[in-house]
Formats: structure tokens, C-alpha cells, sequence
């Protein structure tokens, strides 16, 4: 293994990445590919904002523009934010309960490919007809009403990258629940993985209904049944209810994990532990509970009657106690702290007070007959901006800059990085901050222009230059990889000297294996207690012995590559005499592969003792 | 219902604790947009309620807002590393049980008080009963207006009046106006900012509520509002827009009389006769000109044009002349892509025809004046 890993060359690495098995550059894969869409949907961000810039403007057509506003939904929901985050947990969360792997590293490498299949299928739609346009959320009607192929882009797309998600939670629940070092409680272990933990059980719970209603949508767009066709018996609410029982989770699948990275941003650079960590721990698990019993609030224009609207009102409101509890619970853990503000602690502080407006407007927009005025409009924008971007972004931005030297042992450049700050947040609250006040003025969501002598115009401009300035502080961010990636300064193991987990006690990056020896925990922030101890290393839980680990394999990629062809059968099926054949192959080549990974035993590798104890380059001491 | 939610308000108010607050925002925020289209310039009962409550709601979280951002000040400033303290290791607070407590009970005592007008405003404002309410020869005492969303346009029919008009809703003022919404194709949302939140129109169900205009609002907006669109319908959806005209109660029950009483026009100019022949040809297919409304719903595909002169704008959008009318039956299909309307060439309307016709439709009135 550790012998392939050395074999230079492009096509070695591609190869090596293709075959992983291994957290730490499955989440490579993640980051990147996330990174990737992520500027996509930033693209396609700028063509929305560029179009609403003035009044009247012919820049994109009225249909293109539907096109862009799902695709930016679409994409920087599943295809960026979720994928950096889980790329972030399977980055991190290992190495924080001291385990070697996650439980199912094939299934792993499995959901990633799933994940990048989906979405390259999503975004084939761009140059075969034409993307999907109703909207991120698809409502019934309307997308069954879509005259291109788009939906079906949508529904397979979502369907594909769904199940590489859903994966994803299994494998990382399974992972907490079992991989667990010695004395690695439950009650020990650190926010992020606390957060990883219970946004992979919303994964769990969630995406089922996304499944079972894209399977409805599918069922409905190409093989003629009416699920969602009033005329035949149908009913199109239908679809409301299971995207949002789904949706509604879904935000917290992105802000749970996001809330974990603060936690550890905070506590690693105000050198203290987070305050009042059980109660964050409750607040979390609260969190996820309520966030289930809440759906029908993007529901209050549907008509569903009084008693539903003032049930989902005030079940809405009870969310803001526990999201409150952690507000003050980072503020303290900052109190009485010693606050070094280095790039991912600027963004850190930044959140506060961005997300705290989101987290009020969200209170705002819960109050059922206010939100007869809110809903649809850009106050509904600008309130989830705020906290997908306030919330959402900002966190992964700023974990971009912490975890950098633990996923490539370099360190981003902290200028470029506070330029970038700067940039992006100024940027953000400029672009959205004005469109709570357009919504309130008029202005529905998802329009694709305005009349001039509306009262929208000024707002729309301040806007747009917002955006640009968002936009700018995602190139400095570029400039800042290549150049750091260019110049290459290796970094050890604690590169920001304050670190408090165990991940910090690993060489930057870690050996593939991750720990010589399982750590043994003693407590919360384990690391930080050897460290005052004046240990360098964390105790180990075991003597050196040989380390089992999995064998890569390519698999995964074919598994994902013949649902991926099966796809478009399944879409140009009933037009093109080839659609029966392809998806026929499709579903073989994937089958196939998975009948293949059944038959064939694999019972994974062992580094024998002697080559870890000459390893001791890496200064693995744990 | 009404009263809880009054008293809760002066509760609050008396303390003092929100009032400047509160004036500020509202003094700030009432000065947003224009007035036939902002909902921070209620012009109804129903819009006032709601301004109400999202200004209540703003002020209680405006001093969350404060409240954090006073502490997160503090802490950024006071508690940053400096050359002196750069190795200091500041005290591993486990937490506090009293500051918890704290943060938790007060959040909840203000979701508390926010959630009693919440909970009064949405009982009282889904209120239909008065729909069923019937006079003596049982007839509704409520106007009940019958929307039916189109891609892209609004059809409005008076059930108890016997008429049916498109894209120009006429309702008095001072009265409540009880509304049956559902769509004729796909999901749209009907809203009127400043007479009221939303509702959406849905394929599979009729949702019913009300909205009402005070008579000075409607007059500094100059009697009309702009209604839109809320929910993404499509390529045009941003054009699906409608007016509003609210009328004093008098003028409102001649337009009612008037359009009872309409008979089928006649074209005052030779041209304009030539028109009604190319109408009757090729647009009284979908297009009625009949304001009653004996046609069964599902036959009305297109809107009803009876009053057709007097409306504020043509397909909701464009200025209305015979310039914009003529370009809008030639390109409709580019300035509201994805419309049911058929485009009419030269070859089918010449532009002869195009200008008799523009000329025929321009006198389809229904108020004599």
C-alpha cells in the first residue's frame, strides 16, 4: 500500500485516488469536487445577480434565468456545502475518536463517487436540452409541467448523489457508535464530531422521503404515472411535504456540522474549552429532534388551515431556545479567553452577529401571518442567505483555513486569507442585508426582472455589487491555494499551537493509517490535557502491534459510472431507440460490480510491526 | 382574538422597554417603497395586522440582536491575545448552570409573548365563516371574488354578481373581500403586498381568506395596487402581475351595474369595424367579450376582454396604448415566453388588420364616459 502511495507520476495519483479507501483523501476528493461545484454555483450566482443589476435587462432570457436560479439552489445545496462538510467530517472526525478509519471504508469511497456522479449528471443537463427550472425545491406542478429533459436531470441527478449521501450518514453513525479509542466517551468527544454525529442520523431520517418523492417525480415524468397529476387523481401538495420533511432537515444537515467547526474554532484560538458542553451537546441533539417537527412552515401559503399554521408556528419558534443556548455558550467560551485572532477565528466572530440576524429573521418569518407577507420574497432570501451563507459558508471557509495543514501539511498564507475575509463578508452583508427590505417592498423571490419605477431598484444594485465583492474574495481565496500549494512549507503536527483534539496530535497529514497506536483518552480535549501535562505525544491504549487496514479498489467508480449510464437511458428511454440498451448496461455495469465486490473476498492487509517502528520519520509517537 | 392581541401589544408597550425601539423601526421601515406595492405601507385591515406583528417581532428580536452583539463587542475587545498575555492560559471554565438557565428561560418567556399574537392573528385572519353567511333570498352577504391563476394571467369572477373580468381585480374599499383562489394549470400565489400576505392558488384545492382596503390608503396609492405573482409558475413569472382597483363603495356598485348592463359593443368607426370582423375570426375563440359569466370556468382559457379599454396595462405589464397592444399580439411569445396566447403573424393579421383591430379593441369599454 504504503508502497503504491510512493509511485510518482500523474496517472499513478489519479489512479491512487480512484482507488482510495482512505478517509483522509476520500476527503480530498470531497473538498475538491465541493470546491469545484461551488464555483459553479457561484457562477451561476453572478449571472443571477448580474441579470437583476438594473431593471429590464435582457442580459439572460427569462427561461435561462430559471435554469440558473435551480442550478445555484441545487448545487451549492447538494452538490458544495453538503459535500465540503462531509469531506470536512470524514477529514476530521476519525482522527478525533482516535480510530484508523471509518467502519466501511468501501462503502465510503462508494458514496463519494455517487456524489460526483449525481452531480456531473445534474450539470451534463446544461448542454443536452437544457437545465432544470423549477426551482431547487421542484414543486409538482410546475416541474411536471417542464418541457425539457431538465427535471429528469434533477430527479436522477439528486437520486444518484442522494444515495452517496445517505451512505455517507450510515457509514459515519456506524463510525462514532463503534471506532470509539479507548475512554473516548460519548461525553468526551469533541463538538464537531458530536455535530457529524447527529446531522448523520438527520441524513438517516431525511433523505428517504427526498428519495421516495424523486422517485414519485421520476415515476411520473417517464413512465407515465400520476402521483402528482390532479387531473387523474393526483395531488401536487403531495410533493410539498415530502421535499420539505426532507428540506427542513436538510438545513440542519448543513449548520449542525457547521456549528461543530465554530465550536472547535472557538475554543482551539480563545485557549479554552467550550463552555458549556453537555448543554451544547443537548442543544444539538434538541436541534435535530425539533428540526423534524417543523416542515410545514415553508407551508404556511399552501392553505393548510389554521390549527396546522399555528402548530408549525410555534414548534418553529422552539428551535430558536436551543440555537440561542449556543450562541451564548460560544460567546462564553470566548470570555474570559485568550482571543488570537488568526484568519479562521476572524470568520469565527464573524458569524455571530450574521448568523444571529439569520437566526431572528428565521423567528420573523415562523410567525405564521407575518410570513403571508415574508414568504416567497426576498426576505425569505435574505434570511436564509444569512444563514446558509452567514452560517453555512462562513464556517466552511473558515475551516478551509484551520484544517488546511491537517488534509495537505501547509498552511494558507493568513494575509490572503484575511483579504478574503474581508472581501466575503463585507460582500455578503451588502448583498443581502438590502433584501430583507425588498422582499418587504414587493419584491417575490425567484423573478427573473423588475419593472423599472417599482421602488426595487436602488436595493437591487447595492445588491449586485455585493455580490461582486463576494465573488473577489473567492478568487483571493484561489490565489491563496495555488500559491500555498506552490510554495509547499511543510508544517507540524499543531501548526496553530493551541490545538486541543486529537487531530492535532497527528503529523500534518497524518500517516494513512493514522495512529501507531490507538490514543487512550483521559478527557475532554484530550490533546490539550497531555499538552499541559507537558507530554508531546497522547498516551497509548495498546503496544505496537501489526495494524489491519482495507484494500483500495476501483469498484466504487464503476458501481457509480453504470447508474450514471443507466440515467440516461432511463431519460431518453421512450425517444431514442438506443435508451432501452443503455440503461440496460447501465444497470449491468453497476450490478455487476456490486455482484463482483460480493463474490470476491477481501480481507484487507496488515503493516507488520517492524515497518511502523521504522517509520519513525513521521514522528508518530501516539 | 383581536383584543388578546391588542392588550398583549400595550402590555409591552406601557413597560417602555420596546417603545423607542419600536418607533424608530417603524418610523424607518413605513418609509419603504412605493405605496401600491410595499407591505410596509398597509392600505387594509389584514396588512395592518401583519405590519403589526412583523414590527412586533422585529422589536422583540432587535433587542436580541443588542443584546448579543453588546456582549460579543465586549468579549472581541477585551479578551484578545496581546504581546504581554501571548502565553498566558486562561482558566478551563467547565460553564455555569445559573448563566444557562438564564438564556434558557428568557428566549423562551419572549417566544412566549410573540407566540400569543401569533397564534390570535392566524385564527383571525383565517376566519371565512362569514362566507357562508347567506340574506334572506340566500344570497352570500359577503362580496366573494373567484380568482382562477392562469399561466400567465388572473381571471376574476363576482359569483354573486354574475360577472367575470381578467387582470384587473375591482373591490371596494372600507369592506371586507372574501376570496376563492385556485389555478387553472399549475401552482401561482396570489398577493397584494399592501393589502395582504399571500396565498397560494393550487391546482388541487380552493383556499379561501379576505382582504380589505381603508379608503385613505387607496386614495394616496391612487385607488390602484399592484398585485403579483409569488410563487415561481415558469418562464413569466416575474410578468404575471395584475392590478388592483379599489373603489368607494359607490363607484364600485356602478362598475357592478355596468358591467351587468354591458351589451355587446358597437364599433364607432369604420376601422374599428373591421376589427371586430378579425376579432370575431380569430380571437373570440378563447377571448370573451361578454362580461357574465355563464361560460363554465373550464371554457374560459383566455382572459375575458369586456372591459379591455379601461384596464391599467396590457398582459399586466406593458403600457396601455394601441402601440404596446399591437407589438404584444405580434411578439407576446418574447415578452411572456412560455404564454398560452398563439403569436399572430403578418401573414395571418396584416398590418392593416393588426391596426383595425387595435383600434376595435381599444373601444371595448364598459363605463360609458
Amino acid at each position: 500500500m504504503s508502497s503504491i502511495a510512493q509511485k510518482s507520476g500523474f496517472g499513478a495519483t489519479v489512479w491512487d485516488f480512484m482507488t482510495t479507501v482512505d478517509h483522509k483523501k476520500i476527503a480530498i476528493l470531497y473538498l475538491a469536487a465541493g470546491g469545484f461545484f461551488f464555483l459553479l454555483g457561484g457562477i451561476e450566482a453572478m449571472i443571477i445577480r448580474i441579470q437583476l443589476f438594473v431593471p429590464d435587462s435582457g442580459f439572460v432570457s427569462a427561461g435561462l434565468f430559471n435554469e440558473m436560479l435551480t442550478m445555484h439552489g441545487v448545487t451549492m445545496i447538494f452538490l458544495a456545502a453538503m459535500p465540503i462538510l462531509i469531506g470536512f467530517m470524514n477529514l476530521v472526525m476519525p482522527l478525533q475518536i482516535g480510530a484508523r478509519d471509518v467502519a466501511f471504508p468501501f462503502l465510503n469511497s462508494l458514496g463519494f463517487w455517487l456524489f460526483f456522479f449525481g452531480g456531473l449528471l445534474l450539470n451534463l443537463s446544461w448542454f443536452l436540452g437544457g437545465a432544470p427550472d423549477a426551482g431547487w425545491t421542484s414543486y409538482a406542478s410546475l416541474s411536471l409541467n417542464s418541457q425539457t429533459h431538465g427535471i429528469d436531470f434533477y430527479a436522477l441527478g439528486l437520486q444518484i448523489s442522494g444515495f452517496g449521501t445517505l451512505m455517507g450518514g450510515i457509514n459515519f453513525l456506524v463510525t462514532i457508535i463503534n471506532m470509539r479509542a479507548p475512554g473516548m466517551t460519548y461525553m468526551r468527544m469533541p463538538m464537531f464530531t458530536w455535530t457529524t454525529f447527529v446531522a448523520s442520523a438527520l441524513i438517516l431520517f431525511a433523505f428517504p422521503p427526498l428519495t421516495v418523492g424523486l422517485f414519485l417525480l421520476t415515476f411520473d415524468r417517464m413512465f407515465g404515472a400520476n402521483f402528482f397529476n390532479v387531473a387523474a387523481g393526483g395531488n401536487t401538495i403531495i410533493w410539498e411535504h415530502f421535499f420539505w420533511i426532507f428540506g427542513h432537515p436538510e438545513v440542519y444537515i448543513l449548520i449542525l456540522p457547521a456549528f461543530g467547526l465554530f465550536s472547535e474554532i472557538f475554543s482551539t484560538f480563545s485557549r479554552k474549552r467550550l463552555f458549556g458542553y453537555s448543554s451544547m451537546v443537548f442543544a444539538t441533539v434538541l436541534i435535530g429532534f425539533l428540526g423534524f417537527m417543523v416542515w410545514a412552515h415553508h407551508m404556511f401559503t399552501v392553505g393548510l388551515g389554521n390549527i396546522a399554521n399555528a402548530i408549525f408556528a410555534v414548534a418553529s419558534f422552539a428551535i430558536g431556545v436551543p440555537t440561542g443556548i449556543k450562541i451564548f455558550n460560544w460567546l462564553f467560551t470566548m470570555w474570559g479567553g485568550n482571543i488570537k485572532f488568526t484568519t479562521p477565528m476572524l470568520y469565527a466572530a464573524a458569524f455571530i452577529p450574521s448568523f444571529v440576524m439569520g437566526g431572528v429573521t428565521g423567528i420573523m418569518v415562523a410567525t405564521a401571518p407575518a410570513d403571508y407577507q415574508f414568504h416567497d420574497t426576498y426576505f425569505v432570501v435574505a434570511h436564509f442567505h444569512y444563514v446558509i451563507v452567514g452560517g453555512v459558508v462562513l464556517a466552511i471557509l473558515a475551516a478551509t483555513h484551520f484544517y488546511w495543514p491537517k488534509a495537505f501539511g501547509t498552511m494558507l498564507n493568513e494575509t490572503l486569507g484575511k483579504i478574503t475575509f474581508v472581501l466575503f463578508v463585507v460582500g455578503f452583508h451588502l448583498t443581502f442585508f438590502i433584501q430583507h427590505f425588498l422582499g418587504l417592498m414587493g419584491m417575490p423571490r425567484r423573478i427573473a426582472t423588475y419593472l423599472p419605477g417599482q421602488g426595487l431598484d436602488t436595493g437591487n444594485l447595492i445588491s449586485s455589487i455585493g455580490a461582486i465583492l463576494m465573488a473577489l474574495g473567492v478568487i483571493v481565496l484561489l490565489i491563496n491555494i495555488v500559491m500555498t500549494s506552490v510554495k509547499n512549507v511543510k508544517v507540524g503536527n499543531d501548526p496553530w499551537g493551541d490545538g486541543r483534539t486529537l487531530e492535532w496530535a497527528l503529523p500534518s497529514p497524518p500517516p494513512f493509517y493514522n495512529f501507531k497506536q490507538l490514543p487512550f483518552v483521559r478527557g475532554i480535549d484530550t490533546y490539550w490535557i497531555e499538552k499541559m501535562e507537558g507530554r508531546e505525544g497522547i498516551t497509548p491504549a495498546e503496544p505496537l502491534g501489526d495494524i489491519h487496514m482495507p484494500n483500495g479498489s476501483i469498484l466504487p467508480v464503476f458501481i457509480s459510472f453504470g447508474f450514471f449510464v443507466a440515467a440516461f437511458g432511463c431519460i431518453y428511454r421512450t425517444e431514442q431507440p438506443w435508451g432501452l440498451a443503455v440503461l440496460i448496461i447501465g444497470l449491468v455495469i453497476a450490478f455487476g460490480s456490486m455482484l463482483l465486490r460480493s463474490l470476491k473476498d477481501d480481507h484487507g492487509f496488515h503493516i507488520p510491526k517492524s515497518e511502523l517502528m521504522s517509520d519513525k520519520d513521521k514522528g508518530v509517537r501516539a | 382574538m383581536k383584543e388578546g392581541f391588542k392588550l398583549t401589544m400595550k402590555q409591552w408597550l406601557q413597560k417602555g422597554r420596546l417603545l423607542s425601539v419600536f418607533a424608530i423601526l417603524a418610523l424607518v421601515l413605513s418609509g419603504c417603497g412605493k405605496p401600491y406595492l410595499s407591505a410596509l405601507q398597509p392600505a387594509g385591515e389584514v396588512a395592518k395586522q401583519q405590519y403589526d406583528l412583523i414590527m412586533f417581532s422585529l422589536g422583540i428580536m432587535t433587542l436580541v440582536i443588542v443584546v448579543v452583539c453588546v456582549i460579543f463587542v465586549l468579549v472581541i475587545v477585551r479578551f484578545r491575545r496581546t504581546k504581554e498575555n501571548e502565553h498566558k492560559i486562561p482558566k478551563q471554565v467547565e460553564g455555569s448552570h445559573t448563566l444557562e438557565i438564564v438564556w434558557t428561560i428568557i428566549p423562551i418567556v419572549l417566544l412566549l409573548i410573540l407566540a400569543v399574537p401569533t397564534v390570535a392573528v392566524t385564527f383571525s385572519q383565517g376566519d371565512v365563516s362569514a362566507m357562508d353567511e347567506k340574506d334572506e333570498d340566500g344570497n352570500p352577504t359577503a362580496l366573494i371574488v373567484n380568482v382562477r391563476a392562469h399561466l400567465y394571467w388572473w381571471e376574476f369572477e363576482y359569483p354573486g354578481l354574475g360577472i367575470v373580468t381578467s387582470q384587473d381585480l375591482v373591490i371596494p374599499t372600507e369592506e371586507r373581500v372574501y376570496f376563492n383562489l385556485t389555478s387553472a394549470d399549475i401552482k401561482h400565489s396570489f398577493w397584494i403586498p399592501p393589502l395582504g400576505g399571500k396565498l397560494d392558488t393550487n391546482p388541487d384545492n380552493i383556499n379561501k381568506f379576505f382582504l380589505s382596503v381603508d379608503q385613505d390608503k387607496a386614495s394616496k396609492a391612487g385607488q390602484i395596487f399592484y398585485g403579483k405573482c409569488a410563487e415561481l409558475c415558469g418562464p413569466s413569472h416575474a410578468y404575471m402581475d395584475f392590478k388592483v382597483k379599489a373603489l368607494p363603495k359607490n363607484e364600485f356598485d356602478q362598475w357592478v351595474s355596468d358591467m351587468k348592463n354591458a351589451k355587446a359593443p358597437t364599433p364607432s368607426t369604420e376601422v374599428a369595424r373591421k376589427g371586430e370582423e378579425i376579432f370575431n375570426n380569430s380571437c373570440l375563440q378563447c377571448h370573451a367579450i361578454d362580461p357574465s359569466n355563464e361560460a363554465p370556468a373550464a371554457t374560459r382559457v383566455a382572459p375575458n376582454l369586456a372591459n379591455f379599454a379601461e384596464r391599467e396595462k396590457i398582459a399586466g405589464i406593458l403600457d396601455h396604448n394601441e402601440e404596446e397592444l399591437k407589438r404584444w399580439i405580434r411578439e407576446s411569445d418574447t415578452i411572456k415566453p412560455g404564454n398560452k396566447m398563439p403569436v399572430f403573424s403578418k401573414d395571418q393579421i396584416s398590418d392593416d388588420d393588426l391596426n383595425a383591430l387595435a383600434a376595435y379593441l381599444m373601444e371595448l369599454k364598459v363605463q360609458k364616459k
